[in-house]
């Protein structure tokens, strides 16, 4: 990206608003990250700057690359008095994607003697890549049980324990879900798919945790140099796609009719207070439930591979975070609390400390934030700063540095995993392909970014993680 | 013919043909061709498709939207299609498979077609249908 016409803010940097702009871009990064960022983030952010009732500034984090409407890594916030808008395109199609983190209780040497059983058994025991199923079907009342519940609805059946509520967001269930709004096809689509992990960047891994940056934080969130930790990374399947589908499409086809002017298709909105919106809220509120539900289920397999393999091990719940959401969240504007409509595409929420949502004994240190890594590559904990920088949000993960095109043409998935079980991270996958598309080199230096995250003031580094084994669809 | 081409995170698919219609059966093969060799899948199995939209470019949305969510729901790929379009409405057989894992080895799963760098157009003497598909 040209850096040439931006303003530095000392933290980021300005993109002034210029023609239909309401508001300006702040890109939350350093210059030599903004200047690696494509240009199509710029363009894509100045477009999201355009929509009605957007507050303050389109907020960009460290790891944004190009994605489809809103750049990933986008963040931005709508004020419904101020006709603001919800935007299926700024949620996209992996509705509530997002990453959990367990933290085991056993060393990571005490795996180490048994990881290629482990590995075996957490591949056989979580279905992973195209065409897998869950072992889980769910009639239609039941379906819309779970879209209502989320993780709650899943701890109700089995799946876990309360405790693990209180370690993620909206306490496990989204409330305001309308499973009326989600069209039949979403449902069929999801028929098969709960408890399955997906494939592309989805991934189950154990951890080592290698460095602790903050021990305050560590302590508080109960990580120590050395331990084992799994973390799990997929959305709401099937259905969450199928939603994203259906309401961009309605969204398109009704812009003109609400007098919105689209810059690009793919930012398909509807005005916050109007049926269309309305009806999209509910259905991305249950597609919300269903990416939780289903993390708790992974979860809840991942728990009975242990209990196999590792007696010793207890998996408790660090934290589960969504990061492609809308949420209607309270921010102070011109001195005073208001209710935003914050879409984060691929972004983190990052409640700074003392944030009433968190957990008692994560309050004083602030929310944690979990950002993935690319099988090869650290993950990070952070743990939000901020109560208002960004409307408290953070980067989500390396960011890709490029296609999988390429690096299906740099990479064969097969020398890959060869060449990572050299170092002893054992790749599990049905697909060599899939991994070479997610090659490690394929991403961006994910040091850079949680750096950058920290300089912004949007979240502190606690601890790095490195992966030992790595479960891909 | 169909082509892949470069996008930050996900994939983008292109179909070119004499015809809108083997423009658009061109598109389903780069559509299949994210996840497996088209030309390894075999016909045992046709599913009819039928959709419609207020424009050719949104056709093509809805047209790889419909596969991608038969292929989902019937746990399939396809590798063969034969497309009829007419004002704005398409009628299809997609010709395929159940997923095999063994032999297909389908890496990524795509989400859906989404409207970036949509493009359905006649250019130099062929019709071009074009997006980014989220995967």
């Amino acid at each position: 990206m040209n850096t040439s016409d931006l303003i530095d803010r000392d933290t980021s940097w300005e993109i002034p608003r210029t023609g239909a702009m309401r508001v300006p871009v702040q890109l939350h990064a350093g210059e030599a990250l903004v200047r690696d960022m494509d240009d199509k983030v710029r363009e894509q952010a100045c477009n999201v700057a355009t929509l009605p009732g957007i507050v303050e500034a389109v907020h960009v984090m460290p790891d944004a690359h190009w994605g489809y409407g809103f750049p990933i890594g986008g963040v931005a916030a709508f004020d419904p008095a101020a006709g603001g808008v919800v935007s299926a395109g700024g949620v996209g199609f992996d509705i509530s994607c997002g990453v959990r983190c367990l933290l085991t209780g056993v060393r990571a040497e005490d795996i180490a003697s048994i990881d290629a059983r482990l590995a075996d058994a957490l591949f056989a025991a979580i279905p992973a890549g195209v065409g897998s199923t869950g072992s889980l079907r769910l009639r239609e009342g039941e379906l819309d049980a779970m879209l209502t519940g989320g993780a709650r609805w899943a701890v109700g059946h089995g799946f876990g324990t309360p405790a693990d509520l209180e370690r993620i967001e909206e306490h496990g269930q989204m409330l305001h879900a309308k499973p009326s709004a989600v069209s039949e096809r979403a449902k069929r689509r999801q028929r098969d798919e709960m408890g399955t992990l997906g494939s592309g960047n989805h991934y189950l891994e154990v951890d080592r945790v290698v460095e602790v940056c903050a021990e305050d934080a560590a302590a508080a969130f109960g990580l120590r140099r050395g331990d084992a930790v799994v973390l799990i990374h997929c959305g709401s399947r099937g259905l969450g796609h199928q939603i994203g589908t259906d309401y961009l499409r309605d969204m398109v086809v009704a812009a003109a009719g609400y007098g919105i002017k689209l810059p690009d298709r793919e930012l398909a909105c509807a005005p916050i207070d109007s049926e269309l919106g309305r009806s999209y809220l509910g259905a991305m509120r249950a597609a919300t439930n269903c990416a939780l539900a289903n993390r708790q289920i992974l979860m809840h397999l991942v728990r009975g591979v242990f209990a196999d393999l590792v007696p010793a091990a207890h998996l408790a719940l660090l934290f589960d975070v969504s990061h492609n959401t809308c949420k209607v969240e309270d921010h102070v504007v011109d001195g005073a609390p208001r209710p935003l409509y914050v879409h984060r595409k691929g972004a983190t929420r990052a409640f700074g400390p003392g944030h009433p949502e968190l957990p008692q004994e994560l309050r004083a240190v602030g929310q944690p934030v979990i950002i993935g890594g690319s099988m090869g590559t650290a993950s990070y904990i952070l743990a939000g700063m901020s109560a208002d920088r960004a409307w408290s949000s953070a980067c989500h993960g390396a960011g890709r540095a490029m296609s999988r095109h390429e690096a299906v043409r740099r990479w064969r998935g097969r020398e890959l995993v060869a060449e990572l079980a050299n170092r002893r991270i054992l790749i599990r996958s049905p697909s060599p392909r899939g991994v070479a598309e997610e090659a490690p080199g394929a991403y961006k230096e994910i040091g850079a970014v949680v750096d950058a995250a920290e300089a912004a003031g949007l979240a502190r580094k606690v601890a790095r993680l490195e992966p030992m084994i790595v479960v891909k669809g | 013919m169909f082509e892949h081409f470069a996008h930050g995170a996900d994939i983008g698919i292109r179909g070119r043909s004499e015809t809108l219609d083997r423009a658009f059966a061109e598109a389903g093969r780069a559509l299949t061709a994210v996840m497996t060799d088209p030309d390894r899948v075999r016909a045992t199995t046709a599913v009819p498709i039928h959709c419609s939209a207020p424009d050719d470019e949104l056709l093509l949305v809805e047209w790889l939207n419909t596969l991608i969510y038969e292929m989902a729901t019937r746990h399939m790929v396809f590798g063969r299609f034969e497309v009829r379009i007419a004002d704005h409405g398409l009628v299809a057989t997609a010709w395929g498979e159940p997923v095999d894992v063994g032999r297909h080895q389908p890496a990524v799963e795509p989400k859906g077609a989404t409207m970036t760098a949509l493009r359905v157009a006649h250019e130099s003497g062929a019709w071009l249908a074009q997006t980014v598909l989220d995967v």
